[in-house]
């Protein structure tokens, strides 16, 4: 029966990819010169793990390229070697690649093999530099010569010592063993055994006179034996065939023959590399690497969830019954219990929806785990020292937010890290510490997952990002921004310089692409900032993107959905707040700040709306991409939770909205994509004057 | 209403189409019976901003979203007020390795045909009357002239659709 | 049919030697340690133990020392999985009172005859 092994492999490597993490870490963690003995050794396992598994699963490359890292963690656990800084570092960059191996093996990605080469020898010469004390190796003795040519059977005498059945080895068995190798003559020597009084059945006294015909190499023989070598006596010569010379014993006191060679088998991963060229050449990008680790495929949910899940549904399919019951024979009499039944329907519905979106629920650990590795190589590199704290990182978020936020963070982290904290010299001149810190950090605010970067760097400099911004032409010389605005104006485009600092993240991006890929996942980006004391940028995103908290308003006939997140408020707007710039565009005055306004019916075309005047209608102030301003609509409906479809699946992206959803009576309604509203409604004419000033 | 002879129906079973016709105003046309997934009547779609005239909205079809396009406008023609006959046909369409699914609305469902792939004539050149892109072939059923439809490039909402585009919503 | 406790603290070893003897109709029992697979066999009694050598809270070779010493393990066998290439282990492995060993990597089918050969 051949059993197909790839079945093992999705669980291979999700536990691989775990035991990398473990073992960056506890290298990170690690202090070369305080070596804890108890973590070298988690180190050592996982690194022994992966080896294992990999031989077995038929991943030899990975197998040999882990084997040299698993030598130089046994050597370090025996306290053969020092761990010093620098067989650190290559630990640390054998990680990176064996991440790589194990990703391209897993057939996510390509491997650059040069570099894996390289690595390697990098490891094999740490690991060859004679830091570490040599090892008594058991030599292997020589094979006995059985320089006979034709070997036609074995003799072999057989002394199982007295003790060997208690390491659970039958001689019975072995001798079993035997005869299914050829034609066996048995013969059995009890001349050993004690008498009745001194008879001790746990021990073995019986020795075994043994004829094997056949034709086997003697190999094949010391194979069988190979458990029990060091417990029993044993001669094996090869049988008269040509041959006379030949030593039998039948003797009781035969001794152990110096001559019997030790056999062990070496593991067959051991020490090949093998290459296969045929991959093609491209650099793995590490986060590639971590996105197959949390992966597309498969999720890791907490048994508990999905007890809750069946306690739920149960719950559910009998209140279910119960009104199916009813709806049979229902009497009008019967109108309070239908109530009950619905209302209890619904309380139900909304625990299933809960416990279904828990279970897509993971901890935002999973993403902050890298960044202690990001911080350390970045603030190596940039030659300044930073801490990194972080909190919250059980907080749970849905999958897919864990898998798309992950980027914009590492990119936010790096900006902290490169723009915000100075340099070691500067940031004692100023009298901080010498260490700046960042703090990541993540909560659930209000059905909201907020992340906050903060670091105690040098803050934003308005006047400097303004000067930035007008010689880059983004904005013109003349304005005047508040400091906030001029904060906000580093996520425009064309703002940031594309960086790259390290090979970490690959393509560096502007932070307008950040906030954009933050917006697509229903979130907002805010940025605070004091000079000199330090920065943070503040992330709001939806616990889930299934399901979205809307206001639904009436226009005309339609009805749309603006998402709860983006709304700041909703008013109605009183004739003396109504002012018209220059002469054309509206904007309303809140609590001294002018709000453009934007008609909703004209935007979207609508027909039927009933607002001429702002004041008929009302005003939804809304908040997207660093801006605000008042949507009118006619009529404010309600708010609800609403499931998010998008329209891509059978149809295409919308300017200015960004999804659909059933509403209870099962007609469609449109999302408001509140940042594309507005720049649909600066593409119009009126508005665009409105962009340069307050 | 089928367009099968007697000696046609002995034709082994890769060699006939069957179709889905329907009517536009007094034409008939007809598109391939397996990618229709359902038929509908008419009702209530939700209207989608700044669309292109013939895209009329999306509708609910048990859950998914489906965008809702008049054919008429589709293929160039004027737009015709929607009847009690009027139908919506659910679409499979092939996008690259997607699958959509889309509506059409007709004036009138008629019946299914099967034809003989013989008997599909290539399009001659209509000149302005409808654009060509959108024509399969065509082929004669009951004395009629059926115009096959190409489904796939009726899905294909890129370009703004047609060579005469109608001026009424 | 006989029973075999199965002790590695990596998931996909387990399963594979979990579903490789179970499709051969043995009983399988898993544990991820020595400490748990000790406790196992405290209550109850296998024909088999087969178990890795490097694990947390109790290794390998501590569990078959400490299996020895419960009666019903007396002659139990108890096979080590291991990688390593000394013979030190090994060594250890009997010392503790190991039967034998299977060397990693091994192949399901290796797996399969090393466990009837054994279990007869």
């Amino acid at each position: 029966m051949t059993i197909d092994l790839s079945q093992f492999h999705q669980v291979f490597f999700e536990e691989s990819f775990e035991g990398l993490g473990v073992m960056e870490s506890g290298l990170l963690r690690m202090d070369p010169g305080a070596v804890d003995g108890e973590e070298i050794n988690v180190l050592f396992r996982a690194a022994h793990s992966i080896k294992g598994g990999s031989a077995t699963f038929g991943f030899n490359d990975i197998a040999a390229f882990t084997h040299v890292m698993e030598s130089l963690l046994d050597e370090v656990r025996e306290q053969r070697r020092q761990l010093t800084s620098r067989s650190l570092a290559v630990l640390l960059s054998s990680i990176d690649v064996l991440r790589a191996m194990l990703t391209a093996a897993s057939g996510d990605g390509a491997l650059d093999n040069a570099l894996v080469a390289r690595q390697q020898q990098e490891l094999e010469a740490v690991l060859n530099n004679r830091e570490s004390s040599p090892v008594i190796e058991h030599c292997a003795a020589p094979q006995a010569n059985s320089a006979i040519d034709q070997v036609i059977g074995w003799h072999l005498v057989f002394r199982p010592l007295p003790n060997m059945m208690r390491t659970g080895n039958d001689p019975l068995r072995i001798i079993r063993e035997l005869a299914g190798l050829g034609e066996l003559d048995v013969k059995v020597d009890i001349s050993l055994l004690p008498g009745f009084e001194q008879f001790d059945p746990e021990e073995c006294h019986l020795c075994w006179d043994l004829h094997l015909h056949a034709a086997v190499e003697q190999a094949r023989i010391n194979e069988i034996f190979e458990w029990v070598e060091e417990q029993c006596d044993l001669v094996i010569v090869p049988l008269p065939g040509k041959d006379p010379a030949s030593s039998t014993s039948n003797d009781q006191d035969v001794e152990r023959d110096a001559e019997t060679p030790r056999v062990s088998l070496v593991p067959a991963a051991d020490s090949e590399a093998e290459r296969h060229a045929g991959n093609e050449r491209r650099r793995t990008d590490r986060r590639e690497n971590e996105r197959t680790a949390s992966g597309a495929g498969s999720i890791r949910v907490d048994i508990q969830k999905i007890d809750n899940l069946i306690n739920v549904v149960g719950e559910l399919v009998i209140t279910q019954s119960m009104l199916s019951m009813l709806g049979e024979n229902f009497q009008m009499g019967q109108l309070e219990r239908l109530k009950e039944g619905l209302s209890e329907m619904e309380r139900h519905t909304h625990e299933l929806q809960e416990s279904v979106m828990q279970i897509r629920m993971l901890p935002i650990s999973s993403i902050f785990s890298r960044f202690p590795r990001i911080v350390h190589d970045l603030s190596n590199q940039m030659e300044k020292k930073i801490e990194l704290r972080l909190t919250g990182e059980n907080t749970e978020v849905d999958k897919t937010v864990i898998e798309k936020i992950g980027d914009p963070l590492v990119h936010l982290v790096r900006n902290s890290l490169d723009h915000g904290i100075e340099a070691p010299a500067e940031r004692i001149a100023a009298g901080k510490p010498e260490t700046g810190t960042i703090e990541l950090k993540a909560c659930h605010q209000g059905g909201n997952i907020v992340i906050e970067i903060r670091d105690d760097g040098s803050g934003l400099d308005p006047e400097r990002i303004l000067r930035k911004a007008i010689e880059k032409g983004l904005v013109d010389s003349e304005t005047q921004l508040s400091e906030q605005q001029s904060y906000e104006l580093i996520f425009q485009a064309g703002f940031s310089t594309v960086e790259t600092i390290s090979d970490l993240s690959g393509r560096g991006v502007g932070l307008d692409v950040v906030r954009r890929n933050i917006n697509e996942l229903g979130g907002t980006v805010e940025i605070e900032s004091k000079p000199g004391r330090g920065s943070a940028i503040i992330i709001r995103l939806p616990l889930t993107l299934a399901i979205l908290d809307g206001q639904s308003v009436s226009v005309g006939d339609e009805i749309y959905i603006i998402p709860l997140l983006s709304i700041i408020e909703s008013i109605q707007v009183k004739p003396d707040m109504v002012n018209l710039i220059a002469g054309r565009a509206e904007t309303c005055k809140l609590r001294g700040e002018y709000l453009p306004v934007i008609r909703l019916y004209e935007i979207l075309g609508v027909q039927g709306y009933r607002t001429g005047e702002l004041t008929d209608g009302l005003l939804v102030v809304v908040e997207g991409e660093g801006r605000r301003c008042g949507i009118l609509v006619d009529e404010l409906i309600g708010q609800q939770q609403v499931v998010i479809k998008p329209l891509e699946v059978n149809y295409q992206r919308v300017d200015g909205i960004s999804a659909a959803t059933i509403l209870g009576d099962g007609s469609v309604a449109l999302i408001l994509d509140v940042p594309g509203i507005m720049r649909l409604a600066n593409a119009t004419p009126e508005l665009r004057v409105l962009q340069c000033s307050a | 209403m089928s367009a099968v002879s007697s000696s046609e129906s002995a034709l082994p079973y890769a060699d006939i189409g069957e179709y889905m016709a329907f009517a536009l105003g007094a034409e008939e046309y007809a598109v391939d019976i397996l990618r229709v997934q359902e038929i509908r009547g008419w009702e209530a779609v939700t209207r989608i901003p700044n669309s292109p005239s013939y895209v009329k909205g999306v509708l609910n079809l048990r859950g998914t979203i489906i965008p809702v396009f008049d054919l008429r406008q589709r293929l160039g023609m004027p737009f015709r007020a929607y009847e009690k006959e009027t139908a919506v046909i659910i679409l499979t369409i092939l996008d690259g390795e997607k699958r959509r699914s889309i509506g059409v609305a007709v004036d009138r469902v008629s019946s299914v045909l099967s034809s003989a792939r013989k008997h599909i004539q290539t399009t001659p050149n209509f000149g302005a009357q409808l654009n060509a892109d959108f024509i399969d072939g065509l082929v004669t059923a009951n004395g009629k002239l059926v115009t096959l439809l190409k489904v796939d490039r009726l899905g294909c909402f890129s370009s703004e659709g047609s060579g005469i585009e109608s001026e009424l919503a | 049919m006989a029973s075999i406790l199965a002790v590695d603290d990596s998931p996909s070893m387990r399963q594979m030697v979990a579903f490789t003897l179970k499709g051969t109709g043995y009983q399988v029992i898993e544990a991820v340690d020595g400490e748990e697979a000790l406790n196992y066999a405290k209550s109850r009694n296998v024909n088999l133990v087969i178990t890795d050598v490097n694990m947390p809270n109790m290794d390998g070779i501590s569990l078959i020392k400490a299996l020895r010493s419960l009666p019903g393990y007396k002659f139990t066998p108890l096979l080590m999985l291991t990688t390593e290439s000394s013979s030190e282990k090994k060594q250890q492995g009997k010392a503790a009172g190991a039967t034998g060993w299977i060397v990693k990597p091994f192949n399901p089918e290796q797996l399969l005859s090393t466990v009837k050969k054994v279990l007869g």
